[in-house]
């Protein structure tokens, strides 16, 4: 049996349905995102004193992380837009490089900031301050973890269905897309909160 | 094959804002080490340009600024959520600020005492 609207919009919704699904589930990521910086909100308003972000994280690894996960929402785009006009090298090359991004992105976590603040003693345990800082940019890397498994099946053997179904395929790509964006705009929300604001 | 034009005018618009992100992340990181006095300025500072940089990724990196009614609705219904939610917590903070100062001062009261 076909799956209805994988291309065709719905006429009630106007959309196709994995492009409203990927909507919903952004929506919920909203929340869970949300009841985090609350509650790093709630415990630094009650905490008596709070490390200043540049004190004690690493700003311009912080910085350069930020500038990669934008270089990689430009090149998932421009990855939609070569399947879009059938330029199979292209989609290759640009899809190719915002999972090279991405890992680089976690490498430069795990390997310049988790690994050096461990091997210094500052844990989760320390205090809230790392408590929250390990929270959140640890469930944000997850989620950095979770699109790259996507595009990498996109990249590879996903791939094929583009022979068969090729405007199916661009619209994954472009759900793919939407949620690549989104752990960008996580982080844009992240790195002035938890690296940047000074401390009390 | 190469870029249709809508792909092409689409394309170009991308590193418009990628360009407008990349300077607004250097704005944020100088305001940052900028001695702006309040806490309260810092956070609002900080904000304003993340809300920035997020309504340029989601309005044009994810085509938010065309898109279909529905998905406004749903992301509305989110916001609402989203905004009830940190009301409540600003709400308890509120609640508890005078305790937890007047428990700080006690305890510190009777420690130097």
């Amino acid at each position: 049996m076909e799956v209805p609207y994988t291309v065709k919009p719905r006429l009630d919704t106007g959309l196709y349905n994995a492009k409203l699904g990927i909507w919903l589930f952004l929506a919920s990521e909203v929340m869970l995102f949300g009841a985090l910086f609350s509650s790093y909100i709630l415990l630094r308003a009650a905490a008596p004193s709070w490390y200043a972000g540049p004190d004690v994280l690493n700003v311009p690894i912080g910085t350069l992380n930020t500038l990669i996960l934008i270089v990689s929402s430009v090149t998932i785009l421009l990855s939609w837009a070569s399947i879009r006009s059938n330029e199979i090298k292209k989609y290759k090359l640009y899809m190719g490089l915002t999972i090279l991004l991405g890992a680089l992105f976690l490498f430069i976590k795990v390997f310049f900031e988790y690994i050096p603040k461990i091997e210094h003693g500052h844990i989760p345990s320390e205090n809230n301050f790392y408590a929250t800082y390990y929270t959140i940019t640890g469930l944000h890397a997850i989620h950095i973890i979770g699109g790259l498994i996507v595009n990498l099946y996109l990249w590879g053997p996903g791939f094929k269905m583009f022979k068969t179904e090729p405007e199916r395929f661009s619209n994954r790509i472009e759900t793919a897309g939407l949620y690549w964006h989104f752990v960008d705009i996580v982080w844009i929300f992240l790195f002035p909160t938890i690296y940047l604001l000074p401390g009390s | 094959m190469s870029y249709s034009k809508d792909i092409k005018k689409e394309v170009s618009q991308y590193i418009i804002i990628f360009f407008a992100l990349a300077i607004l992340t250097i704005i944020t990181v100088r305001i940052a080490y900028m001695d702006v006095g309040k806490m309260w300025i810092a956070v609002l500072l900080a904000m304003v340009v993340a809300s920035i940089k997020g309504t340029l990724v989601a309005g044009f990196f994810m085509h938010l600024f065309h898109e279909k009614k529905i998905i406004y609705l749903f992301l509305g219904i989110t916001l609402v959520l989203l905004c009830s939610l940190f009301f409540i917590t600003f709400g308890s903070i509120s609640d508890q600020v005078g305790e937890v100062e007047q428990s700080v001062i006690k305890s510190t009261s009777s420690y130097i005492h």
